[in-house]
């Protein structure tokens, strides 16, 4: 599903990924935790395609074709789905315009039609129930005075609609509260099928107890320092990142 | 209050109000060759025009030859020749061509993207419409149910033959002849317009367009609508189209009065797309328009504008809050994009007791473009309990843009309540991103975040503006982002 080869990449003249290896296999989700600083946001951003951030080596297979080469927009039709650490508001566009944007944008780019207005709707009753998104939140500007806790609920009801291949998901938990948690993570586990592959980056336990991972891998300083199995995360949790 | 006293700070209030944005003390031209007496006297006869009409286009004249040519302090444009004009031409046939194939690619483009009806792009590129018994018989109907309502609404010369009482009575009542340079010239040789009257109690029941009237007359250079909303009257007034305009002529000098009497309600709509001239600003249109409109007793006036075409232009829409409880609106989306200069706002003039405004102020510019707003709200000392609200707001898309913002407050009575808040924020590089992740490219998505911003200004259009106004926004300000 995802190759990622001794990946470098800079913002302005810093060196941020330093030869970053990942193999991510379908259906597979893998946790990636790291000190704060890291890269995990940067290795976010470079992934979707963010222009600030240079690739100065290295290479990424995402399903057979080279992601580097796309724009922001293509990989994300192509089935790449990022969940923001911070979601951007955008004031005075209504959420279901945008997701009606998005969702025909991806089937354009698949030669279908723009979505009939009753599967639309449909679609985004189910996902809403998913992730048991507030029927005024759906009506409200994309995530335009949102709580935080809102915000990644909002998240995660998007990557609901557009069912990517891949979605990265980056301090997802970070803000919700404890029910809120649950819920989330239930709506991501539902998702989760032998097609679909996640990207979950936490710095807790707590999101892994719900979500629970196949691999765990450890950032620091631009590269993967060390991987292993759920386990890994619970002794992180206990021990810290200074022993490895 | 006397008639003489009302007249006197009538006079004072209009007779100044186009002071701002320009200085005085610059070398003005001599009176063109082109424009003379006789000039005006042919104009006249050629229409023929009962006698009060050519005394007053006279006396604008007089008036006019006084004045010199105003600068801005905002707006850098190689001055008009004047004298190259020829202030009367028969009523415009444009070249007719025979097929959709002879028009412009661009301009056809350009339509397509409006999602502008094959029909409607033939009668808007000057293409021989074979008309379909369909639109004949909607233009009649329509016609047939404003006459059964006593609504007129026809070219302005047609008034001054048909209902001279009514145009003599208001005609340079809101915009004087002495007003401004431009009002002063258009006075002079205004060659036809709109007129437009509803009578007292009557609601229009629909949206009243030029569209209709420009299939009988073209527009000229120098168009004069007068619109009279008769006491408890509505009417909604939709002007200009979204599609591209071309003109040859390269100075456009309107003027646009509106008296709205006792109790009645007037919306003004305006989308206007004159062409802004290639890349480099080369070839457009100037546009200096003067509207303005006089609220009395509990009436109200709405200006709703989308500007997004000329190279240079210089409008603003004003009221003129004469009567007690009257309210006046200003709702105004004007792009700028490459080398356009945009220099509008309004002003809202408080005279009546209780009398409110609003102005909202949405500006986005893109390119090399100046985009200044500018607005007056002025408070006269009778005016006990006045509000005015205004926001002003611009969204830069480049760092070669600029955005001005020029708002001019004079309270004379201590009971006013004015609100005012101004906002300048680049267009989001997060945004922007945060959509294409979704899926949406970049166009697309400056589109919507345009759209957003100016929601609340598009969301006062009439649905059938709406929708096309949208489209141009975002075709306005193609490839712009940086
Ligand atoms: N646009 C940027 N400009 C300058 N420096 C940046 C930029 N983006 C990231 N960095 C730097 O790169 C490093 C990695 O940042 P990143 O956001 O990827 O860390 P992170 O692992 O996600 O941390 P956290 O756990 O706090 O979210 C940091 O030192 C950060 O300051
Ligand atoms: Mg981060």
């Amino acid at each position: 599903m995802l190759k990622i080869k001794n990946l470098h990449a800079q913002v302005g003249d810093t060196q941020i990924l330093q030869g970053l290896n990942l193999e991510v296999g379908p259906g597979e989700v893998h946790a990636i935790m790291g000190p704060n600083g890291s890269g995990k946001s940067t290795l976010a951003s470079v992934l979707s395609g963010r222009e600030s951030y240079e690739v100065t080596d290295g290479s990424v297979d995402f399903d057979g074709v080279d992601l580097l080469e796309m724009d922001a927009s293509d990989r994300a039709r192509e089935g790449l789905f990022l969940a923001f650490q911070y979601p951007v508001e955008i004031p005075g566009v209504s959420n279901m315009n945008f997701m009606k944007a998005a969702i025909n944008g991806k089937r354009a780019h698949q030669g279908l039609d723009p979505i009939k207005g009753t599967d639309f709707l449909q679609k985004v009753k189910d996902c809403a129930s998913l992730v048991e998104l507030d029927g005024r939140l759906r009506d409200r500007s994309v995530n335009e005075g949102f709580s935080g806790g809102e915000k990644k609920r909002n998240e995660i009801f998007q990557m609901a609609m557009l069912e990517p291949k891949l979605a990265v998901l980056d301090e997802t938990d970070s803000g919700l509260d404890i029910d809120a948690l649950r819920v989330v993570s239930q709506g991501v586990n539902a998702m989760r099928n032998s097609d679909r592959s996640f990207i979950v980056i936490t710095h807790y336990q707590r999101l892994l107890d719900h979500i629970v991972p196949d691999y765990v891998h450890v950032l620091s300083e631009g590269k993967i320092v060390k991987s292993g199995g759920k386990e890994l995360a619970l002794e992180l949790e206990e021990k810290g990142y200074d022993w490895i | 209050m006397s008639q003489t006293e009302e007249d006197k700070l009538l006079n004072e209030v209009t007779g100044k109000s186009y002071e701002f944005g320009f200085t005085t003390d610059i070398e003005s031209d001599t009176i063109a060759p082109g424009l003379n007496e006789d000039v005006i006297r042919e104009i006249s006869a050629k229409k023929n025009e009962p006698e009060w009409m050519l005394e007053w286009r006279l006396a604008a004249f007089k008036i006019w030859s006084e004045m010199e040519e105003p600068e801005w302090a905002h707006l850098e444009y190689p001055k008009p020749d004047l004298q190259a004009i020829s202030y009367y031409s028969a009523p415009k046939k444009k070249t007719e061509l025979k097929s959709l194939d002879e028009v412009d690619p661009e301009l056809r483009k350009t339509m397509e993207k409006l999602g502008i009806s094959l029909e409607e792009q033939k009668r808007l590129s000057g293409v021989a419409v074979d008309f379909v018994m369909d639109s004949v018989s909607v233009a009649t109907s329509f016609k047939d149910k404003l006459a059964e309502l006593g609504v007129i609404f026809c070219s302005l010369s047609e008034a001054i033959q048909e209902h001279p009482e009514l145009v003599k009575k208001y005609i340079g009542t809101v915009v004087p002849q002495r007003d401004n340079y431009y009002a002063a010239l258009n006075s002079a040789v205004f060659t036809d317009g709109s007129f437009c009257y509803i009578p007292k109690g009557v609601r229009c029941p629909m949206e009243l367009s030029t569209y209709f009237r420009i299939n009988e007359a073209g527009t000229g250079q120098f168009e004069r609508t007068l619109l009279i909303a008769d006491e408890g009257s509505y009417v909604s007034y939709l002007e200009g189209c979204t599609a591209p305009q071309r003109d040859e002529n390269q100075l456009h000098a309107a003027v646009v009065e509106i008296v709205s009497l006792d109790d009645a309600e007037v919306k003004y709509s305006t989308v206007q797309n004159w062409y802004p001239g290639d890349e480099k600003g080369k070839g457009g249109v100037y546009n200096f328009v003067t509207k303005r409109g006089i609220c009395y007793k509990r009436s109200k006036i709405s200006w709703t504008q989308v500007e997004t075409g000329s190279a240079v232009t210089w409008k603003y829409p004003s009221c003129i809050l004469k009567g007690d409880d009257s309210i006046g609106e200003f709702f105004s989306v004007a792009v700028t994009n490459n080398m356009q200069q945009a220099d509008t706002g309004t002003k809202m003039i408080h005279l009546g007791k209780r009398s409110r405004s609003t102005i909202i102020s949405k500006g986005i510019s893109a390119g090399n473009s100046q985009n200044s707003y500018r607005g007056l709200v002025k408070i006269h000392p009778g005016a006990t309990n006045a509000r005015n609200f205004s926001v002003c707001d611009s969204l830069l898309m480049s760092s070669t843009c600029g955005a001005h913002t020029f708002p001019y407050i004079e309270a004379s009575n201590p009971t006013a309540k004015i609100e005012h808040e101004a906002t300048t924020s680049k267009i989001g590089e997060d945004q922007i991103f945060y959509c294409q992740q979704r899926g949406i490219d970049e166009e697309e998505a400056i589109g919507l975040i345009v759209k957003g911003y100016a929601k609340e200004v598009l969301n006062k259009l009439p649905m059938e503006f709406a929708v096309e106004a949208q489209k141009l926004l975002t075709i306005s300000l193609e490839g712009s982002v940086g």
